[in-house]
């Protein structure tokens, strides 16, 4: 079946991909790279989550910097604490991202369009405001980290977590790839389009909505723990930074967000773009080509990278059948 | 401690304050509001005109207010372009116009907000006037002078607007046109050409609201993110579209944030917009004063 | 067929509904019920309240008073996907295709999660029903390519994915050509001749009378006449209200 050797195929390029991450950590010294590849892994993680929400059910959630910031302080919250190790720390921000995912979810997801944008914006405020006024963490001032000791047969810690974020870029694109072929995914494509038409045809769709909130948060929320080690520092107004909001949408509908490649895509052409621009440039450059490009994308390229690739690419193409 | 007076003098700030987000608001709740367009880079065109203020108030040392006024054809012919190219884009085609409008002038905000940082850097930026830097005592009360110009103006403001909205045959032909753009094609009127009329208005006003947010405080680029909770709590809180509920909610909301204010201290003031913002959308989405 | 008596025990039984947005009363007090099988003209000026009784009972509005039992159980509050589970399914007035799907796709969407317990597999299933629709040659077709009439008999086909026990088609026919009235109008008696039970609203007079066995009138949001179609049409109010007052 078509299926099952797409499936081989998946779960091949996916093996080699980690097997290639893991021999880069061992063979090139220059821990640069990793310092900017790093980035680029946390942002197509971030793209990636965000469309499971943003891109197939086709809420705008503006509030990815909520999740990531909620994934950042629970990580800081815990090493503070307990010396929790780093895959403790992921782990347990994936479950506050799914609880919080589970929250706002609720609070929000009968909200249409742009009540719905603008209220996860009001979460991500009133959360940072919360963290800001919370001394444990260090409050508004922030909070320096000592990394602990690095792990076998890791050499330095950005190394390592170089390692740790492709997989978590794995985790988010088996996801969403899972999703995407599955009747989730038609549930929601269906009510992305006509949600009144999908309930009336039975999809249960704050259900889904909700699956897909929860999902998305959970991705993005571990994909923002291991920040706070890398940085070696964390403060509210970085980790709850809008600019992840915009980053991960506008990397999100720029790749495409009928099928998981195209966050991927717009991910890679827009991370690296910009590690070259905020060393050759400047940091506020970078920011104005992401704002640029959203909007040349969305005016013009309505179906974003793979759209341009492959006209009327259709959400289901290359899935189950 | 808590005391009667710190009350009174939060609430009598609140309400000055109140009529300020009114001014601020009120080009959100005709283009919002009215026309139903996701415009969420309002607040940052309101941060664009202060800066275009902030420049002539430095180079000709023109009062903010004039400079305010001269800078509205300016931002009519914006408010015209954004309509436009909204429109032909996504209100025209239909399909998909939630997410794309959506990120669209998510875009336009940011850069916006990356172009006054790359012209005029991150620090905060103020205006001179004969009113600004004195202020009014009542006994313990002090109320700074600038707030209350600011007042004035954006009442005036807020009141002038509601009248055109409902004596004007323009005004009317908005409101209509927000209600039942068919009924208006067939008497012969293009709905499209009303609505980015509107559209301009609502931009134009944001030159005099830009004025008054920095003849109110200093401003800074990403001030705009703060008035995105302000500015869509009053329009929301206020049910779409009506002006003089926009009114009210702004003082509820100016009250509101000058009390959490006195009791708790400043940290908490960013949130409460966007709280109050979302206790609306979650138990009352029509407003107070929608039906 | 016998136009007044069709068999069967009440599939469908609305029982005092209300329904009012603020001041204005949509649906005042109806009472009716659907017998199993019957095939049911919902006719009424417009702006009379029969969208608004078929949102009632498709679960897109509730009530504020009354019930609406379906095959004997109290669905008044339930949620409208449930209700697609339990067997209602409806066209919309102005045509709601899913429209980054291709039209086999549009169908997926009900088979995969309201049709419970299916024989075939979905995609035939699915190829069945567009060939009983005349659409089979455009599964393919993304369906925001489709004509009007196309579209229409999408929706009675997405309908029919759901496996409905009520179809309930809101104006099926509205801006066909006369010739395609004939088809659509063919397509639901002949839906309506395998036990699914049919309630049509149509502002077409000719097809509502060669379709029903049995019209409802509503004005104001009341029910002004019910029974035989012929019997309807000659009443004095339902003939009043379509003149105007």
């Amino acid at each position: 079946m078509s299926n099952r050797r797409h499936n081989i195929a998946f779960w091949a390029g996916v093996a080699v991909f980690l097997v290639a991450v893991l021999a880069m950590t061992q063979i090139v010294r220059n821990e640069y790279p990793f310092f900017a590849g790093y980035v680029i892994l946390q942002f197509i993680a971030l793209a990636v989550a965000w469309s499971i929400l943003g891109g197939y059910a086709g809420y705008v959630n503006f509030g990815t910097n909520a999740f990531f910031g909620v994934g950042v302080y629970t990580a800081v919250a815990l090493f503070k604490a307990t010396g929790a190790p780093l895959v403790v720390q992921i782990a347990a921000a994936a479950v506050v991202g799914m609880l919080l995912g589970f929250a706002v979810g609720l609070l929000t997801l009968r909200m249409r369009g742009i009540f719905f944008s603008i209220a996860t914006i009001a979460v991500a405020i009133i959360i940072e405001t919360f963290v800001m006024n919370w001394r444990f963490v260090g409050g508004a001032a922030g909070i320096q980290l000592q990394r602990p000791a690095v792990m076998a047969p890791f050499d330095s810690y950005v190394k390592m977590l170089f390692f740790v974020q492709a997989i978590l870029v794995v985790i988010a694109v088996a996801v969403a790839r899972y999703i995407q072929n599955s009747r989730i995914g038609r549930g929601l494509q269906a009510l992305r389009d006509d949600e009144l038409a999908a309930e009336c045809t039975g999809v249960p769709t704050l259900k889904l909505k909700l699956v897909a909130c929860m999902i998305s948060g959970a991705l993005i929320s571990a994909a923002g723990a291991p920040a706070a080690m890398y940085l070696q520092y964390a403060d509210p107004s970085s980790a709850f930074n809008l600019s992840y909001s915009v980053s991960a949408l506008a990397m999100s509908l720029i790749g495409g967000t009928a099928h998981w490649i195209g966050p991927v895509l717009g991910a890679i052409l827009l991370g690296s773009t910009q590690q070259l621009l905020s060393v050759t440039i400047s940091s506020e450059v970078n920011v104005l080509v992401l704002g640029i490009m959203l909007v040349l994308f969305v005016v013009g390229a309505p179906k974003g990278i793979i759209g341009l690739l492959r006209p009327r690419y259709r959400l289901r193409a290359g899935g189950k059948p | 401690m808590f005391s009667m007076d710190l009350l009174l003098g939060a609430v009598v700030l609140g309400v000055l304050l109140g009529c300020f987000y009114a001014a601020v608001s009120v080009g959100l709740s005709i283009s919002f509001g009215l026309l139903d367009v996701p415009h969420v880079a309002h607040p940052a065109f309101l941060v664009l005109a202060s800066y275009g203020v902030y420049q002539l108030n430095e180079t000709y040392d023109i009062d903010p207010l004039l400079a305010g006024l001269a800078i509205t054809p300016l931002f009519f012919l914006f408010g015209l372009l954004a309509y436009r190219v909204y429109y032909e884009t996504f209100e025209k085609r239909g399909t998909d116009a939630g997410v794309r409008g959506i990120a669209f002038f998510f875009g336009i905000a940011f850069i916006i907000e990356v172009l006054i940082i790359l012209q005029f850097g991150v620090d905060q930026r103020s205006v001179t006037a004969t009113y600004i830097g004195k202020a009014w005592r009542f006994g313990e009360y002090r109320i700074p002078i600038r707030q209350l110009v600011a007042f004035a103006v954006a009442l005036a403001l807020t009141i002038l607007l509601a009248v055109y909205l409902s004596k004007t045959f323009m005004g009317r032909a908005i409101r209509a046109v927000a209600q039942d753009e068919e009924a208006l094609r067939l008497m012969g009127a293009n709905p499209v050409r009303i609505k980015q009329f509107a559209f301009g208005i609502a931009t134009a006003v944001l030159g005099i609201a830009g004025a008054l947010l920095i003849i109110v405080a200093p401003v800074e680029p990403t001030l705009d993110r703060a008035y995105i909770g302000r500015t869509f709590c009053v329009v929301v809180m206020a049910g779409l579209g009506s002006i003089s509920g926009t009114l009210i909610a702004a003082i509820i909301l100016g009250v509101a944030e000058s009390i959490v204010l006195t009791l708790f201290g400043a940290s908490w003031a960013p949130a409460i917009s966007f709280a109050m913002l979302l206790v609306v959308l979650a138990v009352r989405p029509q407003g107070l004063f929608g039906r | 067929m016998t136009p007044t008596a069709a068999p069967g025990a009440p599939l469908l039984q609305i029982t005092t509904l209300t329904k009012s947005f603020g001041g204005f009363t949509a649906l005042d007090n109806i009472s009716v019920d659907i017998r199993k099988g019957e095939r049911f003209g919902l006719i009424g000026p417009n702006g009379s309240g029969k969208t608004t009784l078929i949102n009632c009972i498709s679960g897109a509005l509730l009530p504020q008073i009354g019930s609406v039992v379906f095959c004997g159980e109290d669905i008044t509050q339930l949620p409208p996907h449930l209700r697609a589970r339990r067997g209602i399914a409806r066209s919309f007035q102005i045509p709601r295709p899913f429209k980054s799907m291709t039209v086999l796709e549009n169908l997926m969407v009900g088979l995969d999660f309201a049709a419970v317990g299916s024989a075939l597999p979905e995609e035939d299933m699915a190829m069945s029903i567009l060939t009983r629709m005349g659409l089979a040659a455009k599964a393919g077709a993304p369906s925001d390519t489709l004509s009007q009439v196309e579209l229409r008999k999408m929706e009675l086909a997405r309908a029919m994915a759901v496996r409905p026990k009520l179809l309930i088609s809101d104006e099926a026919m509205a801006g066909l050509s006369s010739s395609e009235v004939d088809e659509v109008l063919d397509l639901l008696i002949s839906l309506g001749e395998e036990d699914i039970t049919i309630i049509m609203i149509e502002h077409i007079m000719q097809a509502v009378m060669r379709f029903s066995e049995r019209v409802m009138c509503l004005d104001a949001g009341r029910i002004i006449a019910l029974g035989a179609p012929d019997e309807v049409m000659a009443n004095k109010r339902v003939q009043e209200a379509y003149l105007g007052t």
